[in-house]
């Protein structure tokens, strides 16, 4: 064979041959019968050692062009072929998009988490720490050191819940508010002090709007040199900052706390938005916490002078301040785990309440 | 407390109107609960005068009169026998709401039998002002036409009704609110002086007190030849406005002054007790007796009592004995003025749960002083309104002394307050309530008024002085952050608590927040309520002891749930268990629990089970800074829990830091919980404290770009052998190399024999500075087989 016509012919022939391959089994066997080491083309290419330098001349460009074309074009058919089979098999593993997800369960934080953990920002960028201490408390951490002196009709004002005491013994209480925390901390740290003390209370006492055990949170700074007008001046920042608005009119009222002296109820102008409240715009009062200069029998029971040591304190529901401003109407739910009110008021878990990024 | 508007302005010289003078006790600390005004809701009614009544052409019993209205001339038919022209009557408009029938008149005019009436003509009991028995309201005296009916019947005198803290027992009395609002500027104090009156004979009752730590000075006086009855009207509405009962005049007189002067007193029917009285400890059942509210009482040794030789009159400053009231038959009567100890006035009305205006004043502390005045402005109206004959005052004991002098550096009230006041104006404020200051040297010596009690010490002043001045007076200071740095003041444990409700709410778990209380019934479930930790007196004996657990009522709230149709609840709860009574046995948990229900799902779904419990108490373990890399898993969960499927997170033997697995199904059941239940509770505060670092760097990164080996190895292992030893086992046979351990298949049945299970795991191996050889990699292998023979396992084959 020493013919480019021959070459021609079979070129022909090979490339109808791969054109009309119809699946890759097909195209390699083609590919086998001319490339392969018995291939037509591989023996051709072997008779080149036999032929005159001049055949081989014309024959061997000639083999070697067949032999690249050939092996392009196989390629280019297997890439088709190969094509056409995956889209072939991903037509087959259509599916119904709009089937639905997998459902996952929701979870969420209690308002309750939520307002204290705003409450701790707001603090805390006033300089306060966050201090506890246990639900069950003695007499004289939650009355006596807080200047309710034994057999005292203040203390009727708290509808305490008493534990069973052993005759002769001063029952246990549980805690009636979080004062208590107060003091641990003052006798067990050094002045200057500045903490909130957030936590469970218990009053004897159920309804739409009192349930036996609520959420308090008590504030406490203990110095030299803050007066009662640093007491104004930090509850209404703390307002404007929970209730995220620059228009706080805030009203003072005298008022009795033993713990206290002088004593003030806060109350600010507010308005009805449903079940929430806006701050600030109306024509009514909302008392919203009391306060007031620490007593100083109260410092001189935590064993600090009160000519030399002085300060504020306040105190004022978490779970009422969450109701004004995410609108519950109800307390009692709060303490009902009821999953529907649960993801209704929850909160999502990413959310943190910071500086950075705001509140809720 | 409450008063009225005039009996106040009895007291009280002032022009201010009703709304300035609320402001005014609001912004002084009496804090205003209610105003009633009576004239509201007889503002739609005038007077009027009726000109002609002539009878009804149709109806016998009907009267169409003639009315000169303040809406002009009108014809109002009539049906009161007393309509006649010429009378003073009261005129409700056409759509007037009448409050005693509670209906509104028609908008417009109807036909009574024919004639059209133009309104209608009230009785004093259609408006609730009276109860007129023959027909509408008959107005004596001169009013003109469109006078408001609320004046006209006197009843214009609006109800105010206050808080009194426990700290001001002066304002239990109107004289002594007067005097605080005077103070405030509301006006000015016009308090008559009490004339003491002359005695016409001895007082035939001599009066011991034999106990003077309880009652240190008991006044009285007999008048002789009263005529007892019910008490003139205008007592008689001022006691009803504040909603007391009117008895008869002489024990009106004593409840008007202890509301008019915060004095209680006590009258006796001078037939009724004996030459004696004295007032003594009681003596238990001997002293037996029926009181006023017509219950029994046995004073008690450490109770007061006032008593006579034959018998107990009464608990004294507490409440009087039946036997001994005045009655309308009374002739004689001996008036008790006493005072009586505070602390012991209290504890005789908690513990006999009396609850009178008398104890209620003792017990806050009544001024000692008004003992004597208190007598004579008794005296001086009984004589007035039953007459009689006065004994003179017998005395005994003495009247406890004022309240020490207060040492007062007037230069405090601005440190305290931050309010810059004058010496001056701070002494005037002081004398306005009847303080007294000695200004010669600094500190001031300031006297403290009998009636103020609770003024012991500096403080007290400076609250006086911020109160009356106004506490809207006082700077408003912002309190900025300390200079410097800001610790981050949350602590570790609050750290804890908020990642690890975080990692389980993000787990799907809803928060819940429980009671801290449960059922007796309930702890016992649950290892029971700590000792000391059941309640005298809980709100109800649902939850009478403290939780020992969190998950008590999570359990519950999950069947609650599932009732009303949300099968699927997830709920979690981090807050406190309480062990015992102590600040130590209060511990810190999160607690999470859900129902075993197979999700529904198109895709097939799966139940729940321990291990997935599991794998929650880890993950919020993990948050909460534990180092789950050692946690030990062990069936060591206490006895609520499944024998077979729970189990506990320990480090090490001991330290257990969460239990997790199915809720007992006997539990369950207990608590009325249908089906199964999974759940985990973890102490928080049980986790190792993270050492503090100065620096916040990491340790250097060791990674190595070799690729991992990973090879399989199936072991055969007696059924009661702990995975988790296995795994140990493996993990440890080459710790520098093997740098994880998975288990990826366990199967047990009948080709492996009984109590036989086959453990599947995958090793990584992890090359450090070169390629592992084949041989190097068999070594490995052969350690890991050694190892996890040693554990009990062998090498399926």
């Amino acid at each position: 064979m020493t013919d480019t016509t021959e070459l021609n012919a079979l070129e022909g022939r090979l490339t109808e041959q791969v054109e009309a391959a119809a699946d890759l089994k097909a195209l390699d066997d083609i590919r086998v019968s001319a490339l392969g080491k018995k291939g037509e083309v591989s023996l051709m290419m072997r008779e080149l050692g036999r032929m005159t330098p001049e055949q081989r001349q014309v024959m061997g460009p000639a083999l070697n062009g067949l032999k690249d074309r050939l092996g392009a074009l196989i390629d280019a058919r297997r890439d088709a072929l190969e094509n056409a089979a995956l889209d072939a098999a991903l037509a087959s593993e259509r599916v119904d998009v709009t089937l639905p997800a997998p459902r996952e369960p929701k979870g969420s934080l209690h308002p309750v988490s939520q307002v204290m953990e705003e409450l701790a920002v707001i603090f805390a960028d006033m300089g306060f720490a966050v201090a506890e201490g246990p639900d069950v408390e003695d007499d004289f951490h939650n009355f006596t050191a807080l200047n309710f002196p034994p057999d005292h009709p203040a203390r009727d004002t708290h509808d305490t819940f008493f534990m069973q005491a052993p005759e002769g013994q001063l029952p246990k209480v549980l805690r009636t508010h979080t004062s208590p925390v107060q003091i641990r901390t003052m006798m067990s740290g050094k002045p200057p002090i500045r903490i909130i003390a957030p936590g469970r209370v218990y009053r004897n006492d159920w309804d739409q709007t009192h349930t036996p055990m609520f959420h308090q949170v008590e504030g406490l700074v203990i110095d030299r040199e803050t007066h009662m007008g640093h007491l104004k001046g930090c509850l209404i920042d703390f307002i404007a900052a929970f209730f995220e608005t620059d228009q706080v009119e805030a009203r003072f009222r005298p008022h009795h706390f033993p713990f206290t002296e002088p004593s003030a109820e806060m109350d600010v102008r507010y308005e009805r938005v449903g079940d929430a409240v806006k701050v600030g715009s109306g024509d009514r009062w909302m008392e919203i916490l009391g306060c007031g200069m620490v007593h100083p029998n109260v410092i001189r029971a935590c064993g600090l002078d009160p000519d030399e040591y002085q300060g504020f304190a306040f105190g004022m529901g978490v779970d009422r301040l969450a109701m004004l401003k995410y609108g519950m109407s109800d307390l009692r739910p709060f303490f009902e785990p009821d999953p529907r009110w649960l993801a209704h008021y929850g909160f999502s878990p990413l959310l943190q309440a910071n500086l950075a990024t705001g509140l809720s | 407390m409450k008063f009225t508007l005039s009996w106040l302005k009895d007291h009280l010289e002032t022009d201010k109107t009703l709304d300035e003078i609320a402001e005014a006790m609001t912004m002084a600390g009496l804090e205003i609960e209610e105003i009633e005004n009576p004239a509201a809701k007889l503002a739609a009614f005038t007077v009027a005068h009726v000109t002609d009544a002539r009878p009804h052409p149709d109806a016998d019993k009907l009267r169409v009169c003639t009315v000169e209205t303040v809406d002009g001339t009108k014809q109002i038919v009539c049906g009161a026998p007393n309509a006649r022209a010429g009378m003073t009557a009261i005129y409700a408009p056409l759509g007037a709401y009448i409050p005693g029938l509670d209906f509104a008149l028609d908008p417009k005019p109807r036909k009574i039998r024919g004639v059209e009436s133009h309104g209608m003509l009230c009785s004093t009991k259609e408006l609730e002002a009276g109860e007129d028995h023959d027909g509408i309201a008959d107005l004596a005296g001169d009013w003109p036409v469109g006078t408001p009916a609320a004046k006209a019947l006197g009843f214009d005198d609006p109800v105010i009704d206050f808080e009194v803290t426990p700290n001001r027992p002066d304002w239990l009395g109107v004289h002594g609110i007067a005097r605080d609002l005077a103070a405030a500027g509301v006006g000015a104090l016009k308090t008559a002086p009490v004339e003491p009156i002359k005695g016409a004979f001895p007082c035939p009752v001599r009066i011991e007190t034999d106990w003077p730590e309880a009652c240190p000075v008991f006044a009285g006086r007999v008048i002789r030849g009263v005529k007892n009855g019910p008490s003139p009207d205008w007592l008689k509405a001022r006691l009803k406005a504040i909603g007391l009962r009117p008895i008869n005049a002489l024990v009106d007189v004593t409840n008007l002054i202890s509301y008019d002067r915060a004095r209680p007193l006590h009258v006796y029917d001078l037939a009724k007790i004996g030459p004696v009285v004295r007032a003594r400890k009681g003596a238990g059942d001997a002293d037996r007796f029926e009181a006023l509210d017509e219950r029994e009482y046995t004073p008690a040794a450490h109770h007061c009592v006032i008593a006579d030789d034959e018998r107990c009159l009464g608990l004294g400053g507490v409440m009087g004995g039946e036997h001994s009231g005045c009655t309308d038959a009374t002739t004689d009567m001996f008036i008790e003025s006493a005072w009586f100890d505070p602390a012991i006035t209290r504890v005789t009305g908690r513990e006999t749960g009396i609850n009178s205006d008398a104890k209620y004043r003792f017990e806050r502390g009544v001024d000692p002083e008004t003992v004597l005045p208190g007598l004579e402005l008794a005296t001086r109206l009984i004589l007035d309104l039953c007459g009689g004959e006065p004994s003179e005052v017998f005395v005994a004991g003495e009247v406890p002394g004022r309240p020490a002098p207060i040492r007062f550096d007037p230069a405090r009230v601005e440190k305290i307050t931050g309010l810059a006041l004058s010496d001056d104006r701070i002494a005037h404020i002081l004398t306005a309530l009847g303080f007294d200051a000695d200004r010669s040297q600094t500190p001031w010596s300031v006297a403290v008024p009998s009636w103020r009690r609770d003024a012991s010490q500096a403080a007290d002043l400076i609250e006086e002085i911020a109160r009356i001045e106004g506490y809207d007076r006082l700077p408003t200071v912002s309190l900025t952050r300390p200079a410097g740095r800001l610790e981050a003041p949350a602590t570790e444990l609050q750290n804890r608590v908020r990642a690890a409700r975080r990692a389980t709410a993000v787990r799907g778990y809803q928060e819940a927040v429980t009671w801290s209380f449960c059922h007796t019934d309930q702890a016992a479930l649950f290892g029971g309520h700590g000792e000391g930790l059941r309640l005298a007196n809980p709100i109800s004996s649902e939850l009478d002891v403290m939780r020992p657990s969190a998950l008590i009522h999570l359990v519950t709230a999950l069947q609650k749930a599932a009732d009303r149709g949300m099968d699927d609840a997830r709920l979690f709860e981090a807050g406190p268990i309480y062990l015992d009574d102590t600040p130590t046995g209060q511990k810190t948990v999160i607690a999470a629990a859900r129902r075993v229900v197979s999700g529904r799902d198109w895709r097939g779904g799966s139940a729940p089970d321990v291990f997935d419990a599991k794998a929650d108490a880890m993950a919020a373990l993990d948050a909460a800074g534990a180092p789950v890399a050692n946690l030990q898993a062990a069936p060591e969960a206490r006895g609520w829990w499944h024998p077979g499927r729970s189990g506990v997170l320990r480090l090490g033997p001991k330290l257990v830091l969460a239990e997790f697995g199915e809720i007992h199904p006997r539990v369950l059941k207990a608590l009325g919980v249908e089906g199964r239940v999974i759940a985990f509770e973890a102490v928080l505060d049980a986790i190792p404290s993270a050492r503090r670092k100065d620096l916040k760097t990491r340790p250097a990164m060791e990674i190595s770009d070799l690729m991992p080996v990973r090879r399989d190895f199936a072991f055969l292992a007696p059924a009661d052998l702990p995975a988790a030893d296995l795994l140990r086992a493996v993990q440890g046979a080459d710790k520098a190399l093997i740098t994880d351990v998975s288990l990826f298949d366990r199967y047990e049945g009948e080709r492996l024999g009984d109590g036989v299970v086959s453990l599947a795991v995958e090793v990584t191996i992890q090359p450090k500075d070169k390629t592992l050889t084949d041989k190097e990699i068999e070594a490995v292998s052969d350690r890991v087989v050694a190892a996890a023979e040693k554990a009990g396992a062998t090498l399926r084959r």
